[in-house]
């Protein structure tokens, strides 16, 4: 059974084309991570999940229907980025309004519980933190019980601990054979929670596989070093790297493996100062994989274009 | 582990309509009771008016009449004040509160949520007549038959609908932020010129001549045609609130409808 099915789906808003062509199976007990920066369409991709956007062109299904069809909707629970709940009501009538749209809900202290909202059941939202609001979302969307559950960003907002607590929740719930969809821009959350990552870059997917591929295919290392003389790509050739950039005498490199790098240079007799290699923290690894600093490499005359970072994960 | 298959009681698909509409009504009665505000706000302005004017300006000989009379006009201010602030300022802030989109991403059908919001605010408002009424009853004198105190309440519900038409306009029209300022600059100049704070009768002809046009006008003589008082056939009265009702859900619809564009488009 196939829970959701993206063939060829494109969005543009006005100017904007948010989604430029995705294919995207989602089979039964799934789970699975959306990765992408800020604005590469994973919101608008679940949008489409749901029906709560329609596709420029293409299809979209949900369990084999219209995703604006309540049959489909009854088996998905949802977390949005950006969505509200009325502020007067307590946590508890809220899990109750919502267990009554569905048709097998799960009981409210139980959902309660999920989100580890006990002590604030009798609290008026407006009355919870940040991070609390976040888990009174969570409470909602498995309040029906679902098949599914599809969240957009759910730790935004929490700190390390309460982040850590919520993924284990939301692991738990899925070892019932359930299907999670969830978006984030942290690799780590990714990694901790998914059996499968689908990469999406400015509206497109540029790797799909499981957690290990896709680290496998992010550098761990940054070696930066100045030399004695501009640089171009040339004095690169046949590297073992990710990513690099130039910007004239300074060289910034993007791998897996440094020593190797280190050892060629030397070899072809590069002048190299104020070398340092660091453990490239996951924004940027991931910035390898996706190419996202684009405007940055752009002005600073990287040699490596986009597309070739890209071939290269793709490979 | 084997993935779970997903067992479904057999028939059940969508959660039955009448368990959607009950826990969305209840839902709405715990935030009234939650927001005495706004239970206050329409109970009490009307009330204060209705005493005040009624003190101060009946007449010597008929005050029951008089207060009869003032029973119409505030019982519809009262009425028409909850259609457009509550409605209006509701469906704003649920927009800006982004309400809407998650609840458009459950099973929930879209129209049970305003119905439940409407049914609600209709409650509210036959609530908010009780002080008026047993105002009017005890204080003024008022004495009308059981079939004339029922007129007036359905008079006072049903044609509230050209102004609840309008609060929805609002809500769907307008931002949060401006909902409140647009409903006031529209509804109180439309309210006294239909003399609903202060009698026609008492007030220069040129304000009639206005006042006419407006639904709250026609409402406001359906109001005192139930007491015995109006001026107008009622059955005008009532063409008048359905052109009226007719025109301000279409705006209504119109601007929901550019709302949900925007949103799901
Ligand atoms: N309603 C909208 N109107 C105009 N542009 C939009 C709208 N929603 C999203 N976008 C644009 O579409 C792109 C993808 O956005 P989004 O799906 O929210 O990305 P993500 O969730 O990955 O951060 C962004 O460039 C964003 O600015
Ligand atoms: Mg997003």
């Amino acid at each position: 059974m196939t829970v959701a099915e993206l063939r060829g789906v494109t969005k543009r808003f006005g100017p904007v084309e948010a989604l430029k062509g995705i294919d995207l199976d989602i089979p039964e007990g799934e789970l699975l991570a959306l990765l992408g920066p800020n604005g590469a369409g994973k919101t608008t991709a679940i949008g489409m999940m749901l029906g709560l956007r329609r596709p420029s062109s293409g299809t979209v299904k949900l369990f084999g229907l219209d995703p604006g069809d309540r049959r489909a909707r009854s088996r998905c629970g949802v977390m949005l980025q950006e969505s509200g709940v009325n502020q007067t009501l307590s946590v508890s009538e809220l899990v109750n309004l919502f267990r009554a749209y569905y048709p097998n809900p799960m009981s409210a202290d139980r959902a309660i519980a999920l989100a580890g909202l006990e002590p604030e059941a009798k609290k008026p939202v407006a009355k919870l933190s940040g991070g609390q609001k976040q888990r009174l979302y969570y409470a909602l969307a498995v309040a029906g019980d679902p098949e599914v559950i599809f969240l957009d960003e759910p730790t935004v907002g929490m700190d390390v601990e309460s982040r850590r607590t919520f993924l284990e929740s939301i692991k738990n719930f899925a070892g019932n054979g359930r299907t999670i969809v969830l978006t984030t821009h942290y690799l780590d959350e990714a990694d901790e929670l998914a059996r499968r990552i689908v990469v999406v870059d400015r509206g497109l997917v540029v790797a799909d596989g499981t957690p290990d591929f896709i680290k496998s295919k992010v550098a761990g290392r940054r070696v930066t070093f100045d030399s004695d003389r501009a640089l171009t790509e040339a004095d690169f050739e046949g590297l073992p790297r990710k990513r690099l950039e130039i910007s004239g005498q300074r060289a910034k490199i993007l791998t897996d493996q440094p020593e190797e790098i280190l050892r060629a240079l030397f070899q072809r007799g590069l002048a190299i100062k104020n070398l340092s290699v660091v453990g490239a923290d996951l924004e940027e690894a991931f910035l390898a994989l996706t190419a996202h600093d684009k405007a940055k490499a752009g002005e600073s005359g990287a040699a490596e274009p986009d597309s070739s970072a890209l071939e290269e994960v793709n490979r | 582990m084997s993935t779970r298959v997903v067992t479904r009681p057999s028939g059940m698909s969508v959660a039955p309509m009448s368990r959607m509409l009950g826990a969305s009504l209840k839902a709405r009665a715990q935030f009234y009771r939650r927001s005495p505000l706004f239970l206050v706000f329409s109970m009490v302005l009307p009330l204060m008016f209705y005493a005040l004017f009624g003190t101060v300006f009946a007449p010597k000989s008929g005050a029951p009449e008089f207060f009869a009379y003032l029973l119409g006009s505030y019982g519809a201010y009262a009425v028409s004040s909850i259609m457009i602030f509550n409605i209006g300022i509701g469906v704003a802030t649920a927009r800006a509160q982004k309400i809407d989109v998650l609840q458009r991403a459950t099973p929930l059908p879209g129209w049970v949520a305003i119905a439940s919001e409407i049914v609600t605010a209709m409650g509210v408002a036959v609530v908010s007549l009780i002080p008026l009424f047993i105002f009017g009853a005890a204080y003024g004198h008022v004495q009308l038959s059981a079939a004339r105190w029922l007129l007036l309440v359905v008079s006072l519900v049903f044609g509230a609908l050209p102004v609840l038409g309008l609060g929805l306009a609002i809500g769907y029209g307008a931002s949060a932020n401006n909902a409140p300022a647009l409903a006031n600059l529209i509804y109180l100049p439309m309210s006294f010129l239909s003399g609903l704070f202060i009698p026609l009768a008492i007030m220069p002809d040129w304000i009639q001549k206005i006042g006419v046009w407006f639904p709250t006008y026609h409402y406001g003589q359906l109001a005192w045609n139930s007491v015995g008082q109006g001026k107008e056939e009622p059955l005008w009265a009532i063409l008048w609130l359905i052109v009226w009702a007719a025109v301000l859900f279409g705006i209504a619809a119109r601007f929901y409808r550019r709302d949900q564009t925007r949103k799901f488009a």
